[in-house]
């Protein structure tokens, strides 16, 4: 078999890439790519038209009707592209030649392949689990590189959050937070470690992701949502994840969320319970539909008054990211018009209906624009936060 | 009876109880059986004008309240009375 083989190559035209690319730019080739479709979708030659080895004789004649052309074969090396050639001298083909040293080598020399995906070599190997699942594939993973997450927190809820999200290759992942790392977070906020403690959090966030997947781009926000800044931060996100872990910031961000119809998968933690839901402005409840009014302050404990189970921000966590890749692939259903609550000692989910409101103040049918200096505000807001010490208003 | 799921911020108050079973044929007197019997839970769910406080949710089944008959929701032998107040731990 090798020898006949090496007589068939001996008998037919071979051309360097750089002959190929200057054949082709001419016009009046046909160019064929005598590779496995899986190759092919990986990345072909701009116009080749794909006819596997063991289809040749079948499919040649509608890919390259005219024997008479010039017939350009390619293939990853060069051997397959050497054989497919010699037969189609056999079978009539006039004008052949097979570019020597394939598709390798075509790169190697710095010329342009068509990769339909978008995706380099090593995404499509990072990402070789999620391009097999069919509600993912090439197209998903695509949507996921391109898209923009906001995550308000990198904390508890935000540390699995963001560790999902940069694994799964959300393509750029913002960070809000303007505490720094501590040793009593680390029970929970696995993205932090031991040796970052003293560290803004953001920045640790930062060197995880970054030490995780390249391909995301991580952007700080070290510091404080307020009113006056929180329509610039999240305008340029297509989601924004809620893990604050106060009331203002939670409602300030409903305000400013709906306004810039901006989805927000927001979750809760506290003890061994935790909630989740997603809210997607208009189409489903906003969090002011859910809960009109939050609790007086001495009734809303936080983790750090109350204690949570470290993997209680996990679980939640999880979940959040869940619904973040489902809003960005466009597929499942996600927790719209639902609460989810999660008790992990009894381990039991339970699932809430939640309607829009229409006297809701923000998303009702009769809701106007209020002035930004009054987003986040809710009843009582004034004896809240006093009652809260004061100190509530930022994410920390 | 009905159980009634009571959430962590309350159950200090329940003697540490998640769940309770008491008697009632609407939600009303479900929830009034319930500070009956654990009276510390009053004023966390009802205001001095005896309404219930706008910041506490409830649920029968999987169905708010608001959107049913309210307090006068009918309550059937082994319905499920969920309290749920607003949370916010995330990121501390």
């Amino acid at each position: 078999m090798a020898s006949t083989d090496t007589q068939r190559a001996q008998t037919i035209e071979e051309i360097e890439p750089f002959e190929a690319a200057e054949e082709i730019n001419g016009g009046d080739v046909v160019l064929i790519d005598t590779r496995e479709p899986h190759e092919y979708q990986e990345a072909h030659l701009d116009g080749g038209k794909l006819v596997p080895p063991g289809l040749l004789a079948e499919e040649i004649a509608s890919a390259a009707p005219d024997k008479a052309a010039r017939t350009i074969l390619y293939c990853r090396s060069g051997n397959r592209s050497a054989i497919a050639a010699a037969q189609l001298q056999q079978l009539g083909y006039e004008n052949v030649a097979s570019m020597s040293g394939g598709i390798l080598q075509w790169q190697e020399q710095g010329l342009p392949v068509v990769s339909p995906s978008g995706m380099t070599p090593e995404q499509r190997e990072r990402y070789s689990r999620h391009t097999l699942l069919p509600e993912v594939g090439v197209d998903g993973q695509v949507k996921l590189l391109n898209a923009k997450v906001l995550l308000l927190g990198a904390g508890g809820l935000g540390a699995p959050t963001a560790l999902y999200l940069a694994a799964a290759g959300v393509g750029t992942i913002g960070l809000v937070d303007d505490d720094v790392v501590d040793a009593s977070n680390l029970q929970r906020q696995v993205i932090h470690n031991t040796e970052r403690i003293g560290m803004a959090k953001t920045a640790s966030a930062r060197i995880f992701i970054e030490g995780l997947n390249p391909d995301v781009k991580v952007v700080e926000h070290n510091g404080r949502l307020d009113a006056s800044n929180i329509l610039d931060v999240i305008s340029d996100y297509d989601i924004v994840v809620d893990g604050a872990d106060n009331f203002p910031t939670r409602y300030l961000l409903n305000d400013a969320s709906v306004r810039l119809r901006k989805p927000v998968v927001s979750a809760s933690i506290l003890g061994f319970d935790g909630q989740i839901s997603t809210f997607v402005p208009f189409e489903g409840p906003c969090y002011r539909c859910l809960y009109p009014t939050p609790p007086p302050a001495e009734l809303a404990p936080s983790c750090s008054a109350n204690g949570v189970l470290g993997v209680m921000a996990g679980t939640m966590g999880t979940l959040q990211a869940n619904e973040v890749i489902k809003l960005i692939l466009g597929k499942g259903n996600p927790l719209v018009g639902r609460l989810l609550l999660y008790e992990a000692l009894g381990t039991s989910f339970t699932e809430l209906k939640v309607r829009r409101d229409p006297d809701c103040p923000i998303c009702g049918e009769n809701a106007e624009e209020i002035p930004e200096s009054e987003m986040g505000k809710f009843p009582d807001y004034d004896a809240f936060c006093a009652g809260a010490g004061g100190d509530r208003q930022s994410i920390a | 009876m009905a159980t009634v799921r009571i959430p962590p911020v309350l159950r200090p108050k329940t003697g540490g109880q998640a769940e309770v079973e008491v008697g009632g044929g609407n939600v009303g007197e479900v929830l009034r059986s319930l500070t009956g019997d654990y009276p510390d839970t009053q004023d966390q769910l009802f205001g001095e004008d005896g309404e219930l406080n706008r910041y506490v949710n409830v649920y029968l089944n999987d169905e708010d309240v608001r959107v049913l008959q309210g307090l006068d929701t009918a309550v059937k032998d082994g319905d499920t009375v969920v309290i749920l107040p607003a949370m916010a731990g995330g990121a501390a």
